[in-house]
């Protein structure tokens, strides 16, 4: 079973334009609340049942999310979508965009009738310009053919969306920092408390998921909850769209069932490309840890079983790597990115991440000494639940993983001061 | 209240509060650089991360509110663990500089990394380098230090109302900055050295020259407005090296104005006498003591007719010596006693309340719901309370202006009336015919008359509807109405705009101590008789006694050409009397020229005494640094004059005698520090002959920040900041249009026969049809009144 949620346009040709979308039933399931007037507590119900969960990463149930907003209270209330997708590894959210922006903007409207918010914004990734563009004229063509603006299909719902283009920052992704980013401030996350559903965007409730979570939302309205915890497992509803990248040979996204096992999404990958051994998943973008092959060769693709093999779902990022990858490049790699993007506002993270790349950059460059990776288990241990926001959980998350399966590799660089695989020794 | 348990002691905290705040009261020391009590809580630095009973993490102790039963520890293995590796963070890109670094020895990092830190550093990379920049005379910056709290951020965005610095870049580059090269013009800017944690931000006036542990430290009162912040004046060798805020809730909170913090650079100037001097057949000598004072008494008493003896004051002096001043002049007959220096229109002093003052306290102004500000640029002549709007407007309180210039201001401004000198009367009338109409009370005889042919508008209407709707609200007279023509019909609409929309009467009056003017008798038309009594006398104003041009004239602590609203009358006046004697902690050559002798008398700063604010508090302090050469506190030197002069009552051990007979004359204990604030609305008289609106162009003065006394006016690094450069002529580009004149044009400004070389500097703040040139510069000590009129000749 395949791209019957977020892709369920995939099929045709131009998948993005209204005409494309009307024809597999779009804008049905919001035409449907707002012409039978179904209570909101009921689709909340619906959604909850789906065992929705976010999509972006953290895999928070999207009905309980729903829930905690004071829907019922006076004044303006926000949804807003978070379209930042920075994980390394991911393009899922992306391809939402560019292939079915109407089912994210239906999505939207139906959160907003839910959480009883008549404005919508959309945080777009800086360098995601097509999709930007297909996503405003979507917004456009919607809003001349009367699926956003005030009083919907006849009911006494308004709602209008927009789009907002981020600047480039990975930090961005996350919530609050992208609250503060779309009131025009530096993008730097929040202390919580208070949470975005008592003081969000410009002070206001706020609900904010993820587009994937959101372009899913039309299709458990029209086919139910249970259709959709069904394509799932349960606490684990639906389809999921993994992005496959690295060593395979056809790299892409690919709209599953959530348990779907890692060898099956495997095999429709084409397999290892050029025949290499698979030596390690990276299961859930670049903050997850990694599972080595063999392992990862019994776990299916879901929340629960991933988190049982010690990492993360995530966003669905899944990175294959073959047996000639070093993993001491690997994580130099991934440790610098987090030094670039780590917003700087708070202690353990700002110096924390930097100070993770030097000592990455020294053992990749043969510099390494006996003590540093104890050091870097230490610094990343350091960091890890003492930040503001999670990025300091995600810096640290892939040293500790690395180092537990790997340390023979990070020794191997520090004794012989070049790599134990691949072409990449030095 | 609830109780939390904090080291396993119980702890009763408030609702909502966070876990440091009830940690600090009970005195249970949790680490710290982002937070301060003042500043919104960032809990960004990590420092005060700590154990949190069923907490999954260690919750940041500034961001964490209290609940009831919470058990926390500060100091477990666990808080520690958090404490001490946030600790290490810092420390690694911090650079070692701490013998050559001004912080050291008052560093929180130094300090903290005692506690928490280690002695051996694991971190083995290159140090993070940040390039240093230049953000004006004020702040020196050595960014490599910083540990990016954000304190200074916050305080530019929260209480200085200017985001002037932020953070640029991320991550480890993260840099604080003004992102493009420019100065930090804040007039509160020098907070944030106070509020820096390292040495990132120090002061370029004081830095380097002394060690912190060097530096006494001395409580002492800011003299430059009437707020009475107060500070902690820092001394090495008795010399003054360093200001710096010291918190008072009720007044200045944690802050400090840039003047109260950088105007003692201005004692060390070279124009500073230490020897009293006589002039002998038009040449200077130094005197001794004993012969000055002599010459100068036995020349008063020289006069026989004692009402041509007049004396002109500083509202900026101890009140010891304004009482002893007063009590001198009247010892030995004579009533023309002034200290209102720049005040042209007299003719509502009887109805002068016992001080003009606030009428609440300092810090009751940021709970104000609305208020109007009628002639005040108060950003720039009282910061603090600039400041204290601001927190009310904050708050949401709606707070207008009626001026001759619309002023920068830094909150939002209700309504905002600018309108010429000589109109302001006329805009008056209109919010009063709005309050007449509101009100139900009857109207005072003539009101409806006066304003009858004004016609209102709707944002008078909703100025006025936003008083009257207020809790509390104000109407405040600043100092540039003070000194305008018709000053006294324009309190008393004020007056009757405030009775009638239930809002207090307010004054914000010139220099440190105008209140302690008013209760210490430092006034022609009245004088204590009698435990909290007084008598009117009939003495000559500061204008009358220059336009009458009197025999001789005591001046204290007055440079003439910088000090009064027209210096030219003053110094005719001066040439013109037989003898005059000047008391002052400066020379000049204005000075010498107008003086027969002048005595060096200490500044504020050097002698004991007693400043009384704007609220009504008293403020005792002692000599904070040593007396300038022989000079002399001025309570001491009028005490010896009293004697000389054979006037009874001047046997006065210490300053303390002074005041106290003060008190004792206000019906005051020798204990109280505040005197009742007493209602300040005055009783309805119409005004008559209010000074006919011109078409002449008119010239708007300011007593500008940085020239409001002798001292500011030396401060060198004050000096260069951007509010400093005011020698020029301010018009709007309609004028220069009109006038032909350009920008940057230098040109003669003209007042009646007196001249002065200036340029044009076209601001389309200032209204129509006036120029704006301040008070107290150099460029308008040689001109006329304050809001005569003015011409502009190209040069």
């Amino acid at each position: 079973m395949a791209n019957e949620v977020c892709f369920r346009t995939l099929h045709l040709d131009e998948p993005w334009t209204l005409e494309s979308y009307l024809s597999v039933g779009g804008y049905q399931s919001l035409k449907k609340i707002l012409t039978e007037k179904i209570p909101a507590e009921d689709i909340i119900e619906q959604v909850k049942t789906s065992a929705l969960r976010g999509r972006g990463g953290a895999g928070f149930p999207t009905g309980l999310k729903w829930s905690f907003m004071p829907r019922q209270s006076e004044g303006q209330k926000y949804i807003v979508c978070n379209s930042d997708e920075g994980e390394p590894g991911t393009c899922k959210d992306r391809d939402i965009l560019r292939y079915n922006p109407h089912q994210l903007i239906e999505g939207m409207a139906i959160a907003g009738y839910c959480i009883g918010a008549d404005t919508g914004y959309n945080y777009i990734r800086g360098e995601f310009w097509e999709p930007y563009s297909r996503f405003d004229n979507a917004l456009k063509e919607a809003r001349e053919a009367g699926y956003l603006g005030d009083k919907l299909f006849g009911s006494d719902f308004n709602f209008d969306a927009h789009s907002h283009l981020g600047g480039g920052a990975y930090i961005c992704g996350e919530e609050t920092a992208l609250l503060e980013s779309i009131e025009g401030k530096k993008g730097q996350p929040r202390f919580k408390p208070p949470f975005p559903a008592g003081f969000g965007l410009y002070g206001k409730p706020t609900t904010i998921n993820n587009t994937e979570t959101l372009a899913s939302i039309p299709v458990i309205v029209e086919k139910g909850g249970q259709w959709f915890l069904e394509h799932g497992k349960p606490n684990n509803g639906g389809t999921k769209l993994f992005s496959v990248s690295g060593n395979v040979n056809r790299p892409g996204n690919y709209e599953i069932d959530m348990g779907t096992p890692f060898s099956e999404l495997l095999e429709m990958c084409g397999g290892m490309k050029d025949g290499y051994k698979l030596k390690a998943v990276i299961p859930g973008g670049s903050s997850s840890p990694v599972i080595p092959g063999d392992q990862m060769m019994d776990v299916t693709m879901d929340y629960d079983s991933i988190q049982a093999a010690g990492s993360m779902l995530g966003s669905g990022a899944v990175i294959i790597l073959n047996d000639k990858v070093c993993m001491v490049n690997a994580l130099a790699r991934l440790s610098h990115f987090y030094q670039e993007e780590s917003c700087g506002q708070c202690t353990p993270c700002r110096e924390g991440t930097g100070w993770l790349s030097h000592i990455m950059h020294r053992i990749e460059h043969g510099h390494g000494k006996q003590e540093d990776i104890d050091l870097l288990d230490k610094v990343a241990g350091d960091i890890m639940g003492r930040t503001i926001c999670a990025l300091g959980e995600a810096a640290s998350m892939p040293v500790k993983g690395f180092l537990k399966h790997y340390r023979d590799e990070f020794q191997y660089h520090i004794d012989h001061k070049k790599c134990m695989v691949g072409p990449g020794s030095k | 209240m609830v109780t939390i348990e904090i080291n396993g002691q119980q702890v009763e905290a408030e609702q909502g509060q966070m876990l440091i705040e009830a940690a600090d009261k009970a005195g249970i020391a949790i680490p710290r650089f982002c937070y301060h009590k003042n500043l919104s809580i960032s809990a960004s630095c990590r420092m005060c991360l700590v154990e949190v009973e069923k907490a999954p993490k260690p919750m940041p102790a500034c961001a964490t509110p209290v609940a009831d039963g919470m058990v926390v520890n500060t100091k477990s293995t666990y808080a520690l663990a958090a404490q001490k590796s946030v600790m290490e963070f810092l420390l690694i890109n911090h650079p070692l500089d701490c013998p050559v670094c001004d912080q050291g020895g008052e560093c929180d990092l130094q300090e903290f990394s005692i506690g928490y830190g280690s002695d051996k550093s694991q971190y083995a990379e290159i140090k993070r380098v940040v390039k240093d920049k230049d953000i004006g005379p004020l702040i020196a910056t050595e960014l490599t230090r910083c540990i990016h709290c954000t304190r200074c951020v916050r305080f530019g965005q929260e209480i200085a109302g200017m985001r002037e610095l932020g953070a640029t870049g991320r991550g480890d580059w993260m840099e604080i900055g003004t992102y493009i090269e420019k100065s930090i013009d804040s007039e509160l800017s020098g907070n944030i050295i106070d509020l820096c944690p390292v040495g990132a931000l120090t002061s370029k006036v004081s830095r380097f020259t002394y060690r912190v542990w060097e530096l006494a430290n001395n409580d002492s009162i800011s003299a430059h407005d009437c707020i009475g912040s107060n500070c902690n004046a820092q001394t090495k060798n008795g010399e003054i090296k360093r200001v710096i805020s010291r918190q008072n809730d009720s007044i200045n909170d944690a802050w400090i104005s840039d003047r109260d913090r950088y105007s003692f650079e201005g004692l060390q100037s070279d124009d500073r006498l230490t020897k009293p001097m006589i002039k002998k057949d038009g040449a200077w000598t130094e005197a001794s003591w004993d012969d000055a004072l002599q010459f100068a008494v036995n020349s008063l008493k020289d006069i026989k007719d004692k009402s041509q003896i007049g004396t002109v004051c500083s509202p900026s002096v101890t009140t010891e010596e304004m009482y002893l001043l007063q009590k001198v002049m009247r010892g030995i007959g004579s009533n023309n006693i002034d200290h209102r220096l720049r005040q042209s229109d007299f003719r509502g002093q009887d109805q002068d309340p016992l001080f003009p003052g606030l009428g609440m306290s300092v810090a009751d102004v940021a709970a104000q719901q609305a208020a109007i500000l009628i002639g005040s640029n108060v950003r720039k002549e009282q910061p603090i309370m600039g400041h204290q709007l601001r927190q009310a407007s904050l708050k949401g309180a709606k707070i207008s202006f009626v001026n001759p210039v619309s002023f920068d201001a830094n909150f939002n401004v209700a309504h905002e009336f600018t309108i010429a000198p000589s109109q302001m009367f006329k805009e008056l009338k209109v919010l009063a015919k709005v309050a007449l109409e509101n009100s139900s009370a009857g109207a005072p005889e003539g009101l409806a008359a006066l304003v009858s042919s004004v016609k209102v508008t709707d944002e008078h209407k909703q100025c006025i509807a936003e008083l009257s709707d207020a809790d509390n609200s104000m109407v405040i007279l600043g100092t540039i109405v003070q000194a305008m023509p018709n000053y006294s019909a324009m309190r008393i609409l004020a007056s009757y705009i405030a009775d009638a929309s239930n809002s207090t009467l307010s004054y914000l009056t010139p220099g440190a101590n105008t209140s302690g003017a008013y209760l210490s008798g430092l006034l022609p038309n009245r004088t204590q008789v009698a435990q909290g009594e007084f008598a009117n006398t009939d003495g000559l104003d500061t204008q009358a006694m220059f336009a009458q041009k009197l025999k001789a004239y005591i001046l204290y602590g007055i440079e003439v050409e910088r000090d009064l609203d027209n210096p030219v009358q003053a110094s005719q006046a001066l040439d013109n009397a037989d003898f005059v004697v000047s008391l002052s902690a400066f020379v000049t050559d204005a000075i010498k020229a107008g003086s027969d002798v002048i005595l060096p008398i200490s500044t504020i700063t050097e002698s004991s005494g007693t400043l009384i604010n704007v609220a009504g508090i008293w403020q005792s302090f002692n000599a904070v640094s040593k007396a300038k050469g022989l000079s002399k506190p001025g309570w001491k030197v009028l005490r010896v004059m009293g004697n000389l002069f054979n006037i009874d009552g001047f046997d006065y051990q210490s300053s303390e005698d002074v005041i106290n007979e003060l008190k004792s004359a206000l019906a005051l204990e020798n204990s109280q520090s505040e005197t009742s604030r007493a209602t300040n609305q005055l009783v309805w008289d119409c005004p008559e002959n209010i000074s006919a609106q011109t078409t002449d162009i008119q010239r708007i003065a300011e007593l500008s920040i940085y020239n409001v006394d002798a001292v500011t006016r030396r401060a060198t690094a004050l000096q260069k900041t951007q509010d400093a450069q005011v020698d020029v002529a301010k018009i709007n580009s309609a004028l220069a249009k009109k006038l032909k004149l350009e920008d940057a044009q230098a040109v003669t400004a003209k007042q009646a026969d007196n001249t002065a070389q200036v340029t044009i500097s076209i601001d389309n703040k200032i209204t129509d049809n006036c120029v704006y040139l301040s008070a107290g510069n150099v460029a308008a000590s040689s001109l006329g009144g304050g809001f005569d009129t003015i011409e502009l000749i190209p040069a």
